[in-house]
């Protein structure tokens, strides 16, 4: 794969590394270096790298907040508008509008959409699913990426992109292995 | 704690030591990969034959109706509410130890979650079989269940408690599949990654939904997973206490208690955390995962057994106290009557069960060797069953007026039914454990030296 050297076919170039500290190194280098469009893979969540990737996203927690409140909203509008306003019924002598024993299925509502609401942003902010990816393309991704590896793959599209300088760059942080990723 | 903060990686003691991230993959996924150990068969094999009683019952019922269950007047709750309370409070440890310990921090879940999850998800779906089934002509519960716009133009009524049941059990249904599978995505993915046959490979694959490890994601995936833990805590709290409404709200001598939501909750995290041991301590040693699930962790498990059992014991207590203090001559009888009336023999089984056997756990010994701690989890779920059958039965079989006094024996469909469902439990957790990675692999790596960077200070 190595010779897949035209320039448009190219995702970027994918070094790989043998442990998170030298990844975690590996990737504050090159985000000093000016480069952006960059990710790191790894088997397990490993705190401070997607910060020294420059990332810091945090709008699942705006997600959730949203899908809670428009779970209390429609939860109680769903009762409000059953028991008070399409079907009024004097059970027990109960007011129609009995908010407390609302508020039961109100809770529960809210509680749902905020999960569901969690759930979906995250994986549609991670764009999942994605049946293809680029990355996977290179062996010993396929191979290790979801066991024992730690991957850091600069990419085609960051304007400081360019080839044969991206490799040296990569390499001079010494990593066990350099592979150009084919899109 | 003192030993927490001498340790390198947060949580590490409950790992054995020299586990890196390709042991722990190779380990557990081999369990799946590899070769099927022969008692696996067995256990399947009895699980699914006792299913198939369930789908007998379930059969003769849907042609012949609730008649063919032991319910009559004055008892017109029977099994079915009694298996429903049983197998939801089941569910409730699950959710305890992925989402509450999540929050605490207590990385001993860590090796537990998967398991205790897949159980809350086949335990409810166990207990859901009894309210759709109880209504007879499941086909129409629908209408009186779900608030959709139907053609009759007809609504559920959201002031009776047995509808929040339907919003709190669907609710908590859907959101522990949802977190479950969140949970499963990047160990779906090593599984991918590790299946042999092409079958596997793109099933695996479908369901991994194309997970690579982005640091990226993983931001994302952490902080979905957080905001879950959160949700699924006050959650989980609400639904026992909900099932507790159905009988609480109510102005039956015996339900009629403030007691009963956090008495609920904690039969429920009991009844659970033994379910979990039952489940966990023939699986470690099947599948020999004692680095993985360790000493610590079984009595960590027998902790908190004991400590909601004495929460539950002390409820007892409390409901013995009010029933006296009441001062009122009908709450005064039916805990005479639970006593010693014709089912004291019940009465005083739940209590051996539920308040003197699980004094053992205070004995260290017991709680870290298998089989004795097997025998106390045992009758911990056999005790929790005969709890809500008290509840259930003694509280209504002695109505107000003697006139209406009756008994309640259940019917050889009752027992079907309920055998069956745990047919149907066995079926899916067999199931559970050969498709899918039974532990955790990718937050077990989390307890590792290799997630860590070294020289960056981590926020545990």
């Amino acid at each position: 794969m190595a010779d897949a050297q035209q320039a448009t076919g190219l995702h970027g170039v994918m070094a790989e590394f043998s442990d998170a500290t030298e990844l975690v190194a590996a990737a504050k280098a090159a985000y000093a270096d000016g480069y952006r469009q960059l990710d790191a893979y790894t088997a397990a969540p490993v705190h401070g790298l997607a910060e020294a990737l420059g990332h810091d996203d945090r709008r699942v927690q705006t997600f959730t907040f949203t899908g809670g409140v428009l779970g209390f909203l429609g939860g109680f509008a769903l009762c409000y508008w059953t028991s008070v306003i399409d079907y009024p019924m004097n059970i027990g002598g109960r007011p129609l509008n009995s908010w407390v024993a609302f508020s039961i299925p109100t809770f529960e509502t809210t509680i749902l959409l905020a999960a569901l609401a969690t759930a979906g942003s995250m994986l549609v902010m991670n764009g999942l699913p994605m049946p293809y990816h680029p990355v996977f393309n290179v062996e010993a991704f396929r191979r290790t990426a979801s066991s024992t590896g730690f991957f850091l793959c600069i990419e085609a599209i960051d304007p400081r992109f360019e080839a044969a300088r991206t490799r040296a760059f990569l390499e001079g942080l010494h990593p066990r292995a350099i592979n150009e990723v084919n899109a | 704690m003192l030993d927490h903060a001498k340790e390198a990686v947060p949580g590490a003691r409950y790992l054995a030591p020299g586990h890196n991230f390709g042991s722990i993959s190779d380990k557990i996924t081999g369990i799946i990969t590899g070769r099927t150990p022969f008692s696996w068969f067995i256990g399947f094999l009895i699980g699914f034959s006792v299913l198939q009683l369930l789908l007998v019952a379930i059969t003769y019922l849907l042609f012949k109706g609730t008649g063919i269950w032991g319910v009559n007047n004055p008892v017109g709750w029977g099994f079915a509410i009694i298996n429903f309370v049983w197998w939801i409070g089941i569910g409730h440890a699950g959710t305890l130890i992925s989402a509450i310990l999540m929050l605490f921090r207590q990385h001993w879940r860590t090796s537990i979650n998967r398991a205790a999850e897949a159980m809350t998800v086949f335990a409810v779906a166990c207990a859901a079989v009894f309210p759709i089934f109880h209504t007879g002509r499941p086909w129409l519960a629908a209408y009186w269940l779900m608030p959709y716009p139907n053609t009759m133009a007809l609504w559920p009524n959201f002031r009776s408690p047995l509808i929040w049941d339907v919003f709190a059990v669907s609710t908590y249904a859907t959101v522990s599949i949802v977190f479950w599978y969140v949970g499963l995505i990047p160990d779906l993915a090593t599984m991918r990654d590790r299946a042999r046959s092409p079958i596997a490979q793109r099933l695996y694959g479908m369901f991994a939904l194309g997970w690579r490890g982005s640091a990226l994601h993983w931001q994302r995936y952490e902080s979905a997973s957080l905001m879950l833990a959160g949700l699924s805590t006050p959650l989980v709290l609400s639904v026992h206490t909900v099932v507790s409404f159905d009988f609480a709200v109510s102005v039956i001598p015996g339900w009629h208690a403030t007691i009963f939501p956090p008495y609920f909750v904690a039969g429920a995290i009991y009844a659970g955390f033994a379910m979990v041991l039952t489940l966990l301590i023939p699986m470690r040693a099947l599948y020999g995962l004692h680095d993985f699930i360790t000493e610590r962790h079984i009595d960590n498990m027998a902790k908190v057994t004991l400590a909601t059992g004495l929460i539950v014991f002390y409820g007892y207590c409390m409901e013995a106290f009010f029933g006296w203090y009441s001062a009122n001559q009908f709450e005064q009888f039916m805990i005479t009557n639970r006593m010693t009336g014709p089912y004291a023999p019940v009465y005083w089984a739940l209590i051996f069960c539920n308040g003197v056997v699980p004094q053992l756990l205070w004995s260290r010994k017991v709680r870290t060797s298998v089989l004795p701690l097997f025998a106390v989890c045992m009758a911990v779920n056999v005790g929790m069953w005969l709890e809500r059958f008290v509840i259930v039965v003694t509280s209504l079989h002695r109505d107000y007026l003697p006139g209406s006094w009756g008994m309640f024996y259940p019917t050889v469909w009752d027992w079907s039914t309920f055998i069956g469902t745990i047919g149907l439990f066995l079926t899916l957790f067999y199931l559970f454990i050969r498709v899918l990675p039974m532990i955790s692999i990718f937050e077990l790596r989390t307890l590792t030296p290799d997630a860590h960077a070294k020289g960056d200070t981590h926020h545990g």
